[in-house]
Parts: structure tokens; C-alpha cells; sequence
């Protein structure tokens, strides 16, 4: 069986890699009206990273599932091919797809390594109090001094040599790993409620303190650090992990009405969140000012229309932060709504595999683990896009895969690795039927 | 565990959903909208670096085209204006930064080959990479526009001629003006730079004053108060007589409106039009009262947008607020109190008497050619208004060349030709005296329809007599008539 799943994922590997390499040549022959004179070597390295990481899953987790790195690779192809077409463009060309395709190499090797040393999801259950307090260090880290950095208006990132890096996005997958740890071993508890505030029956306080604490003190963290996206992104993993693992549906109540009341306190206590729900609403009396990023959006999506102008024939440089945050627009842009709703339907296809893996996992720290990092993809992804195409109020995270950024992707590759491995070690091994099958996965058993 | 897993599932597809009727909503249902915003300045910035036609005058002289950049060159084109200067009032220019302004704005369409006349007649066009671009040639012609600029030299100005039988703009000069290549330069920071000079300097170099910026019509508009006389009834060319007087006082006021230098005038039509006599045409208004002098002025195009092909295009001004003012319409009567028209609409004027009473529609654009040189637009000239019946016409007509024959406007007089027009004198202050000149005439061969209809502007000239139009602005109306006789033969 394992087999057929990995002959699968080669197969789409291979799509992948030619949809990749044809989305380039476009750009090229867009650009230039010329093919691009390293297409060989290009397909050669795309090629070899994917097949790397496929022969890793081949080796270190066989039965895990086949569709998601495929998935993963299409966006990231595509994400690269953008970011060069993007920054070719640019005034000052600059060396970001350089970058990228380092970071989407360290991304691999990450996949990798984790799928190397975490060789039972489970075995993470064990240090959960060790991951909360990395996680709250990791969110901490950018407000110290020497190594913290402000880039646009954000604090959120650290810079250790040539390297800036963005701890919270390590910060979310460790805090979701001690959630689900925390979680499953309180989740009866939590479910009870012998507590009771007023109309609503709540568990005991003393249960729900300490995730509640590590919960609260993140937020006020990213609310520091004007991290708007990730606040956002971060309670909603928070309250989803909660009601899946009791069960109760008061959780989510409670949540949204938090949330509401949160919402409503930081629109009219801080100037920046409020300035992007003003723009949100109506971008058009600032379209030159605030509102000129989501308003150039907009016109860069109806330029592109069905079909979209074409790689490389449309102008989406005109819109700031277009290789990170805006990176949907320049792709509605110059691939339609037929492109973008591709992107669309693979982080729908990604979320479905997610979740089939946490409703096929055989441990509830795996179930719960699975629900929790497929949540922080499918939701950043909706945040981000939500936020680009007016959906929601604008709130700058990266798309997962897609957006250039070296901390994102890699930490996004980890969080595969990990879907993966849950997925893997969920599959019950055939003992009597397929004796003759020894894999890395079966003689860990 | 499961169900609330389920349940996450749906709720997370019904937001990819939403993203998905909302990206609908956006590149395909509202995109037109998000395209007309007039925040969107996309295809300007699409169009800038693709081919774009040139521009060339009537007698063949190119006055803006697109020509290759160096190699490495941010974009592959600019846009330049072999002529400088001269037709930097009609083309405008066309630029990345500053917008576009004259014909590049107004025929931008065209001249990126975006109309449906160029875009693709046939399916072979589907297959074949072409640039598509529209060539435009326009009414103009670069001997009698550079004809209108050396006769008004230095001087603060503007120089309209046309064609009073179709509205063809032969010459529309103002000066001072501007240099457009400056302005198109892909040199942003010195374009911005000249751009905001230009646009500080009191002398508005930037604004083409030839058709928008109003003046008092002074004197001028006297050829409006005749044929609303005319137009009435209640004035022929012989009667009434207006009395020989140097002062009138209109009714319910008594301070009395006086003639040029306190002289005395007064008679029929043709003398009271020759002497530009204040007197006699205040008391004309007066006579005809508000309705009738409202009427005609709006006939002639007054308070009315000129249609020409050119963009904002000022509106001149003829009040309507009378409400028995009858002091306030004296002065209206001989081209004063709020009375105010552009050269172009002062043009217009002449051309209306030339043309048997019909005022056509100016326009600056003759053809446009696609880049095989076929026509594919050519507009035919058009009736604006209807100033007045042919018979008036041709009184006025007679009473405008005794004005050039006998009267103030001899300057404008050309050998050979039928020469008809009208001084006018605006007046700006006493200390010291200072005016505007004008003159309006037309000419042509002797018998026949005119041929050319011009209107000049010297602005604030010294001295205030009533010759000073016919001493200033006549030769330059007679060098640019003579201009446009010289290029029909």
C-alpha cells in the first residue's frame, strides 16, 4: 500500500515540477520573448530538492500521505516563479528569488531533518511544558534588544549576522504542540463544567489556567510586536484546539464573543488597527495614502480578470510588499481568477488532507496536533488572502508557501514534515498480509 | 473529537468559499468599475511604454512622435516634439508622471490604437502581431502657426485662426508657452522640477489662453450687439440714427457711459460700427433689452461649452442676471461690466459673419490614419449654433470690411483680398492706462465666402485709445491671414 502512496506522490511530483518549469519558461517568454536561458539548469534543481524530499518520505515515513507535499511544492513553484518575476521587475533588482531558492532548500532540509529526529509525533507529547515556554522565549525574543528588529512597523523579527528571522513563525508550531500536549491531557476536565461565571458553566479555572496563561500572554506579545496577522491567526488556533478537544461548543461562543470584545477594544484603542478596518471598509477617500496597497490590489485582480494578463505581462510591481504579503494579487493579476482559484483549491485540498490525517490519527495529541497545524495553515492562508482580496480587514502575514520569506517557508516545510509523520504513523501496518515489508516506519513499531 | 473536525472542515471551506465569490466579485463582475475608478491609473501605465502614433500638421510637418530609448533604458519609447514650443499648446504632452494634456489626452485613444476603428478590422489581425496605432493629422499648419508666433514676438498674447466654413483651426498660439520635451521627459525629477516652475510663474505659460482663459471682449463684441440689433428687427443698416453724442446716461442711474476720449459719434449702423461708437451700442442694448442680447450672445456660442477636440476648453461668458440692470447691460452692450470670451470664442465671432450666420464646430484634428496610412476617421465639419440668418450675415459682413476699408481696423487690410473686422480695446486701469488689444476679422477672396476667420490678443498693452487694437493686433491678424492665403496658393 505504501508503494502506491509514494508512486502517487512522485507522479504528481513530476506535474508539479512541469507546471513549475512551464509557469517560468511563461514568465521568461513574457518578459523577454525569450526562454529563459537557464530553464535546464532550473528544472534540474527544482527537480532534485523535490525528489530529495520524496525519497525522504520514501524512506523515513512511507505510509504517509501522498498528496500533501505534491501540494506544498506546486505552491512553492509557483510562490518562486512570482518572486522572480517580481523582482526582475523591480528598480533595484534585487536578490530575492536568490534568496528564496536558498530558503526553499534550507525549507527541504528541514522537512527532512524532521522527519529524521521526530520519529513518533507522540514523543513531542512528553516535552509540551519545554515547548511553551520556547514558544513564549521565541515570541519574546524580537523585543530584546541588539538582536530584535523593527521592519515595517512590525517588531517581529530577530537578526543573528546576514540573517533576519522571524521567531513567531517557529513560535506558532511549538505552541501548538504543547496546546495539543496540554489540551488532550486535560480534555475531560475540560470538558466538565463545575464552574460557573454568571449564565455560562465553565471548567475549573486551574485547568484552564496555565494554557490560558501561555494563550494570553502570545497575544499581548504579538499585539506588541503590532503583529496584527498572527494575534488574529493565533487565537483562533487557540479557540478551534479548545473546542476540538472537548467538544464543547461553549468554548467557541465564549471565544467569538472574546474575540468581538477584543476586536472592538483594539480598533478604538490603537491607531494602526483601526486604520486598517478604516481602509477596509472603504479604502477609497485614502486610496492614495493607507489605502493604496488594497486599493492597487483590486485593480491589479481586475486587470486580471478570467484569464489573467499572462506571466510577466501584467504591472503587479506597482503594489507595495507585493513579493510578501500581496503576493495573491500579482497572481490573480496575471493569472485570472482561473489561477487563483487553483491557489485556492490547493490550500482547500492541503486543509482536507490535514484533516483527514487528524481524523485517521490513532492518539489524540495526534489528532489533535494534526487539527491544530492544519488549522494555522488553512486560516493564515485565509487571513492573507482574505486581507489582499477585501474579505477581511488587512492584517500582514505571509502566504504559506507562496510569499517570499525565508522563516515562513522553512517553518511551513516543518510543519509538513510533522503532518506527515502523524500521517504516517497512523497507518496500521498489515503485519500478517505483507510480512516482507520492513520500513523505517514499521520497525520503529 | 471527529465531528468537531468535521465541522472545521466546513467552516473552513465555506471561508475559502467567501475568498472565491469575492475574487469572482472582483476579476470578472466589478472589474469594469475598479477599471473606470478614477484611482486607476493602470493603463496609462500600461499604454506609456507601448507604440503610439504621431502627430502631424495639416502641411505635413510631424509635431510629436515616439522615438526609440537607449539601450537599458527603463522604458523602450519616449515621447518627443520635433517642434518644440510651438504646438506645445495643442499637443500638450504626454508623460508618465505629469499626465497627459492637449491632443495626447483628448486622442489618447486613437493614438495608442484603441478604438474600434483601429483595434482589428479583419480575422487575419488575430494572428499577426501588429501595432495597431492611430496617426493623427491635424488641422493646423506649421507655416501659419509659426506665421501667428513671430508676429506676436515677445509679447503676452494669444493668435487664433480658422476656417469660418468648416471650424478648422488653422493657428492657435499663446505665448508664453513651454517646451513639451521637457515636460515628457523620462527625466522625472527635472520634469517635476520645470513642471512646478511653469506652474508658479504668474504668466501661466502652462495654460493655452487661445481657448482657455477669458478676457473682456471690449469693442469687439460690438459685432454681437449689432446683430442682435439686426437679428430683432428693430435696427437696419439704416435706421435708427443714434444721435451724434459723447456721453449716454442709461436709464435708472446718472452716471453717464462716454466715448473714447470723450469724442462725439452717433448715426446709423455701419458708421456707429466703423467709429466704434460706445454711445450708440450702449443705447442699442439698452433698446433691445436683456432677452434679445442674452439670446444672440448664447447664439454665438457665449455661456455655451466649445466643442472643439481639444480638453477644457473655457466656457465664455455673457451675463444673464440682468434682472433690469439696465446701467449693467449698457456696458455689457460694448463688450464690458462682466462680459468675457476666449480668442478662440472671439474667432468664432468673425467666423459666424464670414459664414452666413453658422458657427461650426472647431476642431484641431483632421484624420486619423492607421499605420498603413488608410483613413480610418475623418470627421466631417458640423454646425455648432446658428448665430444668425444669412441676411444679417451679410450685412454684418458688409458693415465689418468698412470698419477694415474706412474705420479703425486698416492695419488688417490685405491687397487683393476682401478684408472685413473689429478693433477692441479692454481696458484694465487709469494709472497708468493700460488694455488689451484685439482685433477680429475675416478674409478671403473678393465676392467670395471667406476663407479665414482670425481673432488676436495683446495683453495689457500701454495707452487705452481705441486705435490701440487696430495700431497692435491688426498687422498680427494681417500676417496670419496672409499666412493662410499664401498656403492655399
Amino acid at each position: 500500500m505504501h508503494l502506491l502512496r509514494r508512486r502517487t506522490e512522485l507522479g504528481l511530483i513530476v506535474v508539479v515540477v512541469l507546471i513549475t518549469a512551464g509557469a517560468y519558461a511563461l514568465a521568461g517568454l513574457g518578459k523577454t520573448s525569450e526562454m529563459p536561458a537557464n530553464i535546464g539548469p532550473f528544472l534540474g534543481v527544482i527537480l532534485g530538492l523535490l525528489v530529495t524530499a520524496h525519497i525522504a518520505v520514501r524512506r523515513l515515513a512511507p505510509n504517509a500521505d501522498s498528496i500533501l507535499l505534491p501540494l506544498a511544492a506546486l505552491l512553492n513553484g509557483i510562490g518562486y516563479v512570482f518572486i522572480v518575476r517580481l523582482d526582475e521587475a523591480q528598480e533595484e533588482s534585487g536578490s530575492l528569488a536568490e534568496l528564496q531558492s536558498l530558503w526553499t532548500a534550507v525549507g527541504i532540509g528541514a522537512f527532512v531533518a524532521t522527519l529524521l529526529f521526530v520519529r513518533r509525533a507522540r514523543d513531542l507529547e512528553r516535552y509540551r511544558y519545554t515547548f511553551a515556554a520556547l514558544g513564549l522565549f521565541l515570541l519574546v525574543l524580537p523585543l530584546f534588544p541588539v538582536i530584535g528588529r523593527t521592519i515595517n512597523g512590525s517588531r517581529i523579527w530577530i537578526s543573528l549576522g546576514p540573517v533576519n528571522f522571524q521567531p513567531g513563525e517557529a513560535a506558532k508550531i511549538v505552541l501548538a504542540i504543547f496546546f495539543a500536549g496540554y489540551l488532550v491531557e486535560r480534555r475531560e476536565i475540560l470538558a466538565m463544567s463545575n464552574f460557573r461565571l454568571g449564565p455560562l458553566h465553565l471548567p475549573d479555572p486551574q485547568h484552564l489556567g496555565p494554557v490560558a496563561l501561555a494563550w494570553g500572554a502570545s497575544l499581548i506579545v504579538m499585539t506588541l510586536e503590532k503583529d496584527l496577522g498572527s494575534s488574529l491567526l493565533f487565537f483562533f488556533l487557540f479557540v478551534v484546539m479548545l473546542w476540538v478537544a472537548t467538544g464543547r461548543t461553549t468554548y467557541l461562543t465564549v471565544g467569538t464573543t472574546l474575540f468581538a470584545g477584543g476586536a472592538f477594544f483594539a480598533w478604538s484603542q490603537f491607531e494602526h488597527v483601526k486604520d486598517r478596518v478604516d481602509v477596509w471598509l472603504d479604502p477609497w477617500p485614502v486610496a492614495k495614502a493607507e489605502g493604496f496597497q488594497v486599493v492597487e490590489a483590486s485593480f491589479a485582480l481586475a486587470d486580471g480578470g478570467i484569464a489573467g494578463t499572462g506571466i510577466g505581462l501584467g504591472t503587479p510591481t506597482r503594489i507595495p510588499e507585493v513579493e510578501t504579503d500581496f503576493i495573491f494579487a500579482a497572481i490573480g493579476e496575471e493569472l485570472g481568477l482561473l489561477g487563483a482559484t487553483a491557489v485556492l483549491c490547493a490550500y482547500i485540498l492541503m486543509v482536507g488532507a490535514g484533516l483527514r490525517i487528524a481524523l485517521r490519527a490513532d492518539s489524540g495529541f495526534d489528532t489533535l496536533l494534526a487539527t491544530g497545524l492544519t488549522s494555522l495553515l488553512g486560516i493564515q492562508a485565509f487571513i492573507i488572502i482574505g486581507g489582499v482580496t477585501r474579505v477581511l480587514p488587512l492584517t500582514g502575514v505571509t502566504l504559506p508557501f507562496v510569499s517570499y520569506g525565508g522563516s515562513s517557508l522553512v517553518l511551513n516545510y516543518v510543519l509538513l514534515a510533522l503532518l506527515l509523520r502523524i500521517s504516517d504513523n497512523s497507518v496500521r501496518e498489515p503485519t500478517a498480509a505483507a510480512p516482507a515489508t520492513t520500513s523505517a516506519g514499521a520497525t520503529l513499531r | 473529537m471527529n465531528r468537531q473536525i468535521a465541522k472545521l472542515g466546513a467552516g473552513l471551506l465555506i471561508c475559502y468559499l467567501l475568498l472565491f465569490a469575492q475574487l469572482n466579485r472582483t476579476t470578472v463582475f466589478g472589474a469594469q468599475r475598479l477599471k473606470d475608478n478614477p484611482e486607476n491609473n493602470r493603463e496609462i501605465l500600461r499604454d506609456y511604454d507601448r507604440p503610439r502614433g504621431s502627430i502631424a500638421t495639416a502641411d505635413g510637418v510631424v509635431i510629436a512622435r515616439s522615438v526609440p530609448t537607449e539601450e537599458g533604458a527603463r522604458f523602450e519609447r519616449m515621447r518627443t516634439y520635433p517642434e518644440g514650443p510651438l504646438f506645445a499648446h495643442i499637443t500638450g504632452f504626454y508623460s508618465l508622471n505629469l499626465g497627459s494634456t492637449g491632443v495626447e489626452d483628448s486622442y489618447n485613444a486613437e493614438l495608442v490604437g484603441r478604438t474600434s476603428d483601429l483595434s482589428f478590422r479583419d480575422l487575419n489581425d488575430l494572428f499577426v502581431e501588429r501595432d495597431r496605432v492611430g496617426d493623427l493629422t491635424l488641422t493646423l499648419r506649421a507655416d501659419v502657426q509659426a506665421a501667428a508666433r513671430d508676429a506676436l514676438g515677445e509679447r503676452r498674447g494669444s493668435v487664433v485662426a480658422l476656417d469660418p466654413r468648416t471650424g478648422d483651426v488653422h493657428a492657435l498660439w499663446s505665448f508664453p508657452t513651454f517646451d513639451p520635451n521637457v515636460l515628457a521627459s523620462q527625466d522625472f525629477a527635472t520634469a517635476n522640477t520645470t513642471f512646478t516652475q511653469l506652474n508658479e510663474d504668474p504668466a501661466k505659460p502652462l495654460l493655452a489662453k487661445s481657448y482657455r482663459e477669458r478676457f473682456f471682449p471690449g469693442s469687439t463684441f460690438k459685432v454681437v450687439t449689432g446683430t442682435a440689433g439686426l437679428e430683432s428687427g428693430e435696427v437696419t443698416r439704416d435706421a435708427p440714427t443714434y444721435p451724434a453724442t459723447s456721453t449716454y446716461t442709461p436709464p435708472q442711474t446718472t452716471r453717464p457711459l462716454r466715448n473714447f476720449g470723450g469724442s462725439t459719434c452717433g448715426g446709423a449702423l455701419f458708421e456707429i460700427l466703423r467709429a466704434s461708437c460706445n454711445t450708440a451700442f450702449a443705447q442699442m442694448a439698452v433698446d433691445l433689452g436683456p432677452d434679445v442680447m442674452i439670446e444672440t450672445a448664447e447664439d454665438f456660442g457665449f455661456n455655451g461649452e466649445p466643442p472643439i477636440d481639444l480638453p477644457d476648453a473655457a466656457s465664455s461668458v455673457f451675463p444673464t442676471d440682468f434682472d433690469q440692470n439696465l446701467p449693467a447691460l449698457a456696458q455689457s452692450g460694448i463688450g464690458q461690466n462682466d462680459v468675457s470670451a476666449t480668442p478662440l470664442q472671439m474667432a468664432m465671432v468673425a467666423a459666424a459673419v464670414a459664414n452666413e450666420g453658422a458657427v461650426m464646430t472647431p476642431r484641431v484634428v483632421d484624420t486619423v490614419r492607421d499605420d498603413e496610412g488608410t483613413v480610418v476617421d475623418e470627421p466631417e465639419p458640423s454646425q455648432w449654433r446658428r448665430a444668425m440668418t444669412p441676411e444679417t450675415a451679410a450685412t454684418m459682413r458688409e458693415a465689418m470690411i468698412g470698419v477694415a476699408e474706412r474705420g479703425t481696423a486698416r492695419n488688417l487690410l490685405i491687397s487683393g483680398f476682401e478684408v472685413g473686422g473689429k478693433t477692441g480695446t479692454a481696458q484694465l486701469g487709469t494709472d497708468p492706462p493700460r488694455s488689451h488689444a484685439w482685433i477680429i476679422g475675416f478674409a478671403g477672396p473678393p465676392g467670395e465666402a471667406p476663407t479665414v476667420a482670425v481673432a488676436v490678443i495683446v495683453e495689457g498693452q500701454e495707452g487705452a485709445s481705441e486705435q490701440t487694437g487696430g495700431r497692435v493686433a491688426a498687422p498680427i491678424a494681417r500676417a496670419v491671414m496672409a499666412a493662410v492665403r499664401a498656403a492655399a496658393t
